[in-house]
């Protein structure tokens, strides 16, 4: 998967430039960036002070997308969240979103998604999250085939990342008995360390194909899974012992044969779009 | 080996840090003995009285830091002749974004004083804040310091003094650097280290082996292959995604006692490899193994490492054994 992403100037002038349909102009931007468009994430400030001229702003993205980019997915942010007060956060968010839906379900016949977002926690790595796992086609055959995995592997989690923006797509925990125990910043956490780690190797001219830790407090396991996806398999520690380090490498060519095993599976959900029969 | 040379004694392991006010002392403790962001030293407050910081690695290191503005010989304040007796580096940090003719003055008496205290002292002066300096300037700079200060050497009829240069910066690895060399030379084991890793890297198809102190990312000995920073760098920043990810899913009561071990493949055929040592340190190494006999030398790596790792532990016994014995 490619992102191209355009983070379009607010400012009016750059907006009467995008938005301005004057074909006897001849190619204006507007018709540029409003052709092929997959995707469209329209950020609200939820604290902005001109509401109505941001919907006027809306509405004109919208009649453009509508003519050039009919099967364009829609997101909005109701962003910077955090300067309002946490008990009313929700029924501001379902006011401005709800009137945002109907607008692009009645007026232009889209059908939106919105998420509350800001900076400050992780709800914008999460909107970031869905909004990248709602382009991967299948993506429920990847949640499916993930717990039948788990079954195998009694995982304490297994993750899926997408490769280039290291945003989760999927992940499983049902072995957790007390998902309380997790860290919910974990993801980004995650998403965090191995952009660092893939910045690192960078600087030798390379990229990392996989990683195998044994800590302290658990097992974790980091592959390429596709062309598109790395999975991570975080592995409790059962014994507090210094195991035998044989042992432990036993231990580690079962759970690759088992990634060995996803690969082919994935890779074939990727290309042709559906699970092996024998799985199914 | 002789163990009676007076090299054991507790002083081996005393840095301190002297130079002019501002030229750096305080930010460069922080960046490598206490993970402080280098931008987060901007607005550090001026030291006023010498502070002494204890780190444990390998051995037990004090640095004492000496505030610019002080008259080294106003003995109300501190008990220099002691002081420097009991020292085993002393490094003078220098401006060298600013103009440094006083600093090196300052430089000459220091050096003529602690000479006449302790004759074998290590000299060890950093050319600090380069991150200002063009890459020409750089080397000109240190020319031209190391001139000026051979020549003042001269003058006091000093010679044969031991004095190394290094170029620094808190903005990149060079600091860390500069900090491994000299630590390095407080390490009284160190060629019996190097030597273990010169033969663990014969036997395990390592290409280059740093035994880290995991706080701090200063290496306390490599093998004697030369040291190519970018590996350091990636070596070192290796250790931060490893403790990184381990911290993620943190159990409590922590029960794992068995050492950390990571071990990660890279495009270019390239494995990087950490397994925890005693002491806060860790091993970390760079191997070119063969794709077909991939896990058969990493058998052999664990192997050997874990013998590395026993020869540490009776190296370490012994000289603390000795160190008890001589007081
Ligand atoms: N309180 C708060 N401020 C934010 C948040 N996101 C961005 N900002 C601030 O909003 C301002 C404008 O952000 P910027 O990304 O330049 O907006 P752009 O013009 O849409 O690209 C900056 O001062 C940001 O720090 C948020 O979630 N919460
Ligand atoms: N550009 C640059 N500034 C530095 C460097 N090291 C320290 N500084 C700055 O120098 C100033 C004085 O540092 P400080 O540690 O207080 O000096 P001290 O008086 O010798 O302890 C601070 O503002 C630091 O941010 C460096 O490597 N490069
Ligand atoms: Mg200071």
């Amino acid at each position: 998967m490619t992102l191209n992403l355009w983070d379009c100037g607010g400012q009016d002038i750059f907006m009467e430039n995008f938005l301005t349909n004057d074909e006897s102009k001849g190619s204006s931007t507007s018709s540029n960036i409003f052709r092929k468009c997959e995707v469209l994430i329209h950020v609200f400030d939820v604290e902005g002070k001109e509401v109505q001229k941001d919907i006027e702003t809306f509405k004109r993205v919208l009649a453009n997308l509508r003519k050039y980019s009919p099967n364009v997915k829609i997101f909005i942010l109701i962003h910077k969240m955090d300067l309002i007060q946490v008990n009313k956060r929700q029924e501001l968010f379902d006011l401005m979103f709800n009137k945002l839906r109907s607008i692009a379900l009645d007026e232009y016949g889209f059908n939106i998604k919105g998420f509350a977002t800001s900076i400050w926690d992780e709800s914008l790595y999460k909107a970031w999250s869905s909004i990248v796992c709602s382009l991967i086609p299948n993506i429920s055959l990847y949640e499916q085939y993930l717990s039948k995995l788990n079954g195998i592997l009694n995982a304490r989690e297994i993750i899926l990342f997408e490769k280039t923006t290291f945003l989760v797509i999927s992940s499983t925990n049902e072995a957790v008995v007390n998902s309380k125990d997790l860290d919910p910043k974990r993801f980004e956490k995650i998403s965090n360390i191995i952009k660092t780690y893939k910045q690192s190797v960078n600087k030798i001219r390379t990229n990392f194909s996989n990683l195998i830790l044994h800590g302290k407090n658990s097992s974790i396991y980091l592959e390429v899974l596709t062309s598109n996806i790395y999975i991570m398999i975080i592995l409790d520690e059962d014994a507090g012992n210094e195991v035998a380090i044989d042992y432990e490498l036993d231990d580690e060519n079962l759970v690759l044969e088992d990634i060995k095993i996803a690969r082919e599976l994935f890779e074939r959900i990727e290309t042709k779009g559906r699970l092996p029969s024998e799985v199914t | 080996m002789d163990y009676t040379d007076n090299s054991l004694d507790q002083s081996r392991a005393t840095i301190l840090l002297m130079g002019l006010r501002r030229s750096g002392k305080s930010s460069i403790c922080k960046v490598v003995f206490h993970n402080v962001q280098p931008l987060d030293t901007l607005y550090l407050e001026s030291t006023t009285k010498p502070t002494t910081e204890n780190f444990q690695s390998l051995i037990d290191l004090a640095v004492v830091e000496l505030p610019g503005q002080l008259n080294l010989f106003e003995p109300s304040l501190y008990d220099s002749e002691k002081l420097f007796s009991s020292i085993g580096a002393l490094v003078y940090v220098i401006d060298s974004q600013d103009e440094y003719l006083s600093a090196l003055q300052n430089l000459a008496v220091i050096i003529k004083y602690a000479v006449s205290i302790k004759p074998k002292i290590h000299i060890e002066v950093l050319i600090h804040k380069i991150d200002g300096l063009s890459e020409d300037f750089r080397l000109d700079t240190q020319r031209d310091i190391m001139q000026r200060v051979g020549d003042d050497l001269l003058d006091y009829g000093l010679e044969g003094v031991q004095i190394s240069f290094y170029l620094t910066s808190i903005f990149d690895h060079s600091i860390y650097e500069a900090f491994s060399r000299i630590v390095q030379k407080l390490i009284y084991e160190l060629p019996a280290l190097e030597n273990l890793l010169d033969l663990l890297m014969q036997y395990s198809s390592f290409d280059k082996v740093f035994l880290f102190d995991i706080n701090s990312k200063i290496y306390v000995a490599t093998d004697s292959s030369p040291v190519d920073i970018q590996t350091y760098e990636v070596c070192a920043e290796f250790i931060d995604v490893t403790i990184d990810l381990d911290g993620l899913y943190e159990t409590k009561g922590g029960k794992g006692m068995r050492p950390t071990r990571c071990v990660s493949k890279l495009q270019n055929g390239v494995t990087l490899y950490l397994y925890q040592m005693i002491r806060g340190l860790a091993l970390v190494g760079v191997s070119r193994l063969d794709d077909g006999e991939d896990a058969t030398s990493m058998s052999v790596i664990d192997y050997n490492v874990a013998i590395f790792k026993r020869s540490l532990e009776k190296m370490w016994e012994k000289s603390k054994n000795l160190e008890q014995g001589n007081l």
